[in-house]
């Protein structure tokens, strides 16, 4: 077998450079699909059809194309329209974070509805409007519901990450493949690179049931 | 007081509330009881607005609170509610339960809630769970906790939904107890129930109703005792 590893050791610190560049946009675009997602939870939990139906056609136009797609229309496509040479991590950010935001607000409207009515009648009864309410007695609940399924969501977000090699980001995956270019070595970079992915959400998961053992004992 | 006046409720199609036209007044306790899907709950609801009635009026004391503009937290400060489930908040402490609306919707300080939440939960019986979540409690404590609750906002009616349908039998009086002692301090009472024999002890006046319309009411002796339809008399002795 035609193996050798010893020819990426020098290129090492370049492939875990990536680490680094991954983390970054993974949690950049976290932080604002969850910005926005919440946002739109709370438009399609309202009962006015004139905020909902945004949301829910945002929704499933993200949710009903390829996220790839996403990525080269940010990166290529709207540039074209609009003479603007717009930076990778800027179009990693925005197809992820407004990717992500439609599966958040998924996550979070169904966890909403998933807490039992009869919360929402008592607080009602008592004369309590609707902020606080939602504040100090549903959030409060759902996040029960909400956190196993976000750590999902993170994580599925971190491997999917690797898709933004394709517009030259240079993240993890894509110095995978400089290296291989370089050294004529496909197997050994994207190995190396395969197994700290692997390690990254190896970390996340354990992270998510950790929580998920925490949310369990405090019911 | 409680007024009604051709109170009527329609969910789609199905009218299941008719004309309802009722007084019940300051001090009064009244039992609704009837058959199941009668519009006992419905009744209920329309009077602190978790429904919207769909015709008639309804008055609470000089305010005629079916106008579409009034405003409903307005009025739900003043009604107490108990539910059948309890539906206390179980994130929260008992004390917390019984504190929370008081500061949020009155804005009562701090202390002062803390203190009327005591009173109030030692009256119901239970200081010595002030400090436990509701998972803890049995489900006749739970619903004392629940119209603790209610009466920290110190309300002027209380309506309670078959505050003990949900309660194993041993749970059933201790809850009854402290309805009896509300009873007692005057409270405007609304009381929906399967339990006859709190019905007939402690309501001043039975409304009996049947396929949304208030088929007879009157004192409690009268009606268990001779009751003026046949359809009460046919519910009284499938319950009795
Ligand atoms: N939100 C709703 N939407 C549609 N129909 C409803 C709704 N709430 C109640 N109903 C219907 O209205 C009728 C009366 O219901 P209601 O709950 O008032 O009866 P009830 O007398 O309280 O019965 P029970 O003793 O079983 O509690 C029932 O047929 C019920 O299915
Ligand atoms: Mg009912």
């Amino acid at each position: 077998m035609n193996l050798d590893f010893s020819q990426i050791v020098p290129s090492i610190p370049f492939i875990l450079e990536g680490i680094g560049a991954t983390l970054k946009f993974v949690s950049v675009s976290i932080i604002f699909g969850l910005v926005l997602g919440t946002g739109l939870a709370l438009l399609k939990i309202s009962n006015k059809k004139w905020m909902k139906w945004p949301a829910d056609i945002y929704t499933s136009i993200f949710r009903g194309t390829p996220l790839i797609l996403q990525l080269m229309i940010i990166h290529f496509a709207i540039p074209q329209l609009f003479y603007y040479d717009i930076p990778v991590f800027l179009s990693a950010v925005l197809a992820f974070g407004l990717n992500s935001a439609a599966y958040v607000s998924e996550i979070i409207r169904a966890g909403i509805l998933a807490v039992d009515k009869g919360q929402v009648e008592a607080a009602e009864a008592l004369g309590v409007s609707y902020r606080p309410m939602m504040i100090n007695i549903i959030l409060p609940q759902a996040t029960k519901n909400i956190l196993p399924a976000m750590m999902n969501e993170f994580i599925t977000l971190t491997k999917e990450s690797a898709l933004v090699s394709t517009i030259g980001y240079m993240d993890l995956m894509r110095r995978a493949e400089i290296v291989g270019a370089q050294i004529y070595r496909n197997f050994e970079p994207l190995l190396f690179a395969g197994i700290i992915y692997w390690v990254m959400i190896f970390i996340l998961t354990n992270i998510g049931s950790w929580v998920e053992r925490r949310l369990r004992q405090s019911d | 007081m409680i007024k009604t006046i051709e109170l009527s409720k329609t969910f789609g199609e199905n009218t299941v509330l008719k004309d309802i036209t009722t007084t019940i007044n300051q001090g009064e306790v009244v039992a609704v009881i009837g058959p199941s899907g009668s519009g006992k709950s419905t009744f209920l609801r329309c009077l602190n607005l978790l429904e919207n009635p769909s015709k008639g009026y309804i008055w609470i004391n000089e305010k005629e609170i079916s106008n579409p503009k009034i405003n409903k937290l307005d009025i739900r400060k003043n009604i107490g509610m108990v539910f059948q489930h309890f539906h206390l908040f179980p994130h929260m402490t008992v004390l917390e339960n019984v504190m929370y609306a008081p500061i949020k919707v009155k804005n009562t300080k701090k202390d002062l809630a803390e203190k009327i939440g005591k009173e109030l939960l030692a009256k119901v019986g239970l200081t010595d769970k002030i400090d436990a979540y509701p998972s803890r409690l049995s489900g006749g404590q739970k619903q004392r906790v629940a119209i603790a609750r209610a009466l920290a906002m110190d309300p002027e009616i209380m309506l309670f939904d078959e505050p003990t349908s949900a309660l194993d039998p041993e749970m059933v009086k201790e809850v009854l107890d402290v309805m009896k002692d509300l009873a007692q301090t005057g409270m405007t009472m609304v009381v929906v129930t399967h339990e006859m024999n709190f019905a007939r002890e402690v309501a001043d006046r039975i409304i009996f109703m049947d396929d949304g319309k208030i088929m007879e009411e009157g004192n409690p002796k009268e009606f268990f005792s001779n009751p003026n339809t046949k359809r009460a008399a046919d519910f009284l002795s499938k319950v009795l």
